[in-house]
């Protein structure tokens, strides 16, 4: 719900900047590692967004997956959230290249009178 | 602001509202920020803070029951003078861990979540303030007992440690991955139950913290006896004896 209560305020800080009176589509990617279960973003958005910008908005998630390099042998692979083993050598000493994100990426807004404005 | 009433419509656009019909424009803007840059900046700034005050801010994480309160009780004890200590408390209810830490004649204060799970750098934002950082060395924050939703949550600490008792399963690592990825040092406690306790194996839970690839020391514990603390006690000096080294602060007296 904190992450939720988060997202409403940049969608509303988000839309002001541009004018925007309403946010009809989100878009976050979300890994596993950030800790945020999809679903229950999803439902608690449901109730975050009553009342403000997003009250209408359609939010979509992304589900990134795990991946290391390896600092070992310096290969790419696809982990599991609680193996991040390189998937070529085994070795631990991995970083992570992706899979702890929990970013919004892209918001459609709606802007009274953009077009004529812009034309 | 709604576009039925008019109530969007301020001095600046006005003009454009009024010449013109209505018409909606559908805008895809990227963003790529994270959802969580209010509390992360507000976390950078209590970081920095502690960090001109040279004090060492250390977040405490564990299931609820784990021995945090204990183990800060035992390194109060055991450090006696040598180290200015104070402590933010994290609790959905009650002032009692704070009450036990006062006991012990070291300042706590008690930030009381209500139904919030986790602490977050607001709050100990203002728990910071209530502290006189001059006066202390460590600052110990004792984040609610659950090992999902703190790991989320930067408070603005140097190092984040994770309590793992022996009365647990030795798979927490591998349950909760995110909490223990994040953690700087992983503290085994209530190991003088390891002899009783023929069926938590030491070495399943250091295999699961590595499978995180995790390079986190995993140090063995006992809150009732002082020498099992020794290793504990040398990694926290040798943290504040870094973060003075790489940020001297001359204008206060450092506590030996």
């Amino acid at each position: 719900m904190a992450v939720c209560q988060a997202l409403i305020d940049q969608l509303e800080a988000l839309a002001a900047s541009h004018g925007a009176t309403r946010v009809t589509r989100v878009l976050l990617r979300v890994g596993p590692l950030s800790g945020v279960e999809p679903a229950l973003l999803d439902s608690a958005f449901g109730l975050a967004r009553a009342g403000t910008v997003a009250e209408r908005a359609k939010l979509q998630i992304e589900r990134l997956p795990v991946r290391v390099s390896c600092r070992s042998c310096g290969h790419t692979s696809k982990a599991a959230i609680n193996r991040l083993l390189c998937g070529h050598c085994g070795d631990y000493r991995t970083r992570l290249v992706s899979g702890d994100e929990l970013q919004l990426a892209r918001a459609e807004l709606e802007i009274p009178d953009a077009a004529e404005a812009a034309g | 602001m709604c576009d039925t009433c008019g109530c969007n419509i301020t001095p600046g656009n006005e003009a454009l509202a009024h010449e013109r019909h209505h018409g909606h424009e559908h805008t895809a803007v990227e963003v790529l920020s994270n959802l969580l840059d209010a509390n992360d900046h507000q976390a950078a700034h209590n970081r920095e803070h502690f960090r001109t005050h040279g004090v060492l801010a250390v977040n405490l994480m564990s299931s609820p029951g784990a021995g945090k309160t204990a183990l800060l009780e035992a390194t109060i004890d055991a450090l006696g003078g040598q180290c200015r200590i104070g402590v933010i408390e994290g609790d959905l209810e009650t002032e009692n861990d704070a009450a036990r830490i006062r006991a012990r004649g070291v300042p706590a204060v008690q930030i009381s979540t209500g139904t919030a799970c986790h602490l977050d750098a607001h709050m100990v934002h203002e728990a910071m303030h209530a502290h006189d950082l001059d006066a202390l060395d460590v600052v110990f924050i004792e984040n609610v007992g659950n090992l999902v939703c703190p790991a989320s949550f930067d408070l603005g600490q140097h190092r984040n440690i994770t309590l793992l008792s022996v009365t647990e399963g030795a798979d927490k690592p591998a349950k909760y991955p995110v909490m223990f990825r994040a953690s700087d040092l992983v503290l085994l406690t209530k190991c003088d139950l390891l002899e009783v306790l023929d069926d938590f194996d030491p070495a399943a839970a250091l295999a699961a913290l590595r499978a995180l690839a995790s390079e986190a020391p995993l140090l063995h514990t006992a809150a009732r006896r002082a020498p099992a603390l020794a290793g504990w006690l040398d990694w926290l000096r040798t943290e504040l004896a870094g973060l003075r080294a790489e940020a001297p602060a001359p204008q206060r007296a450092v506590a030996e």
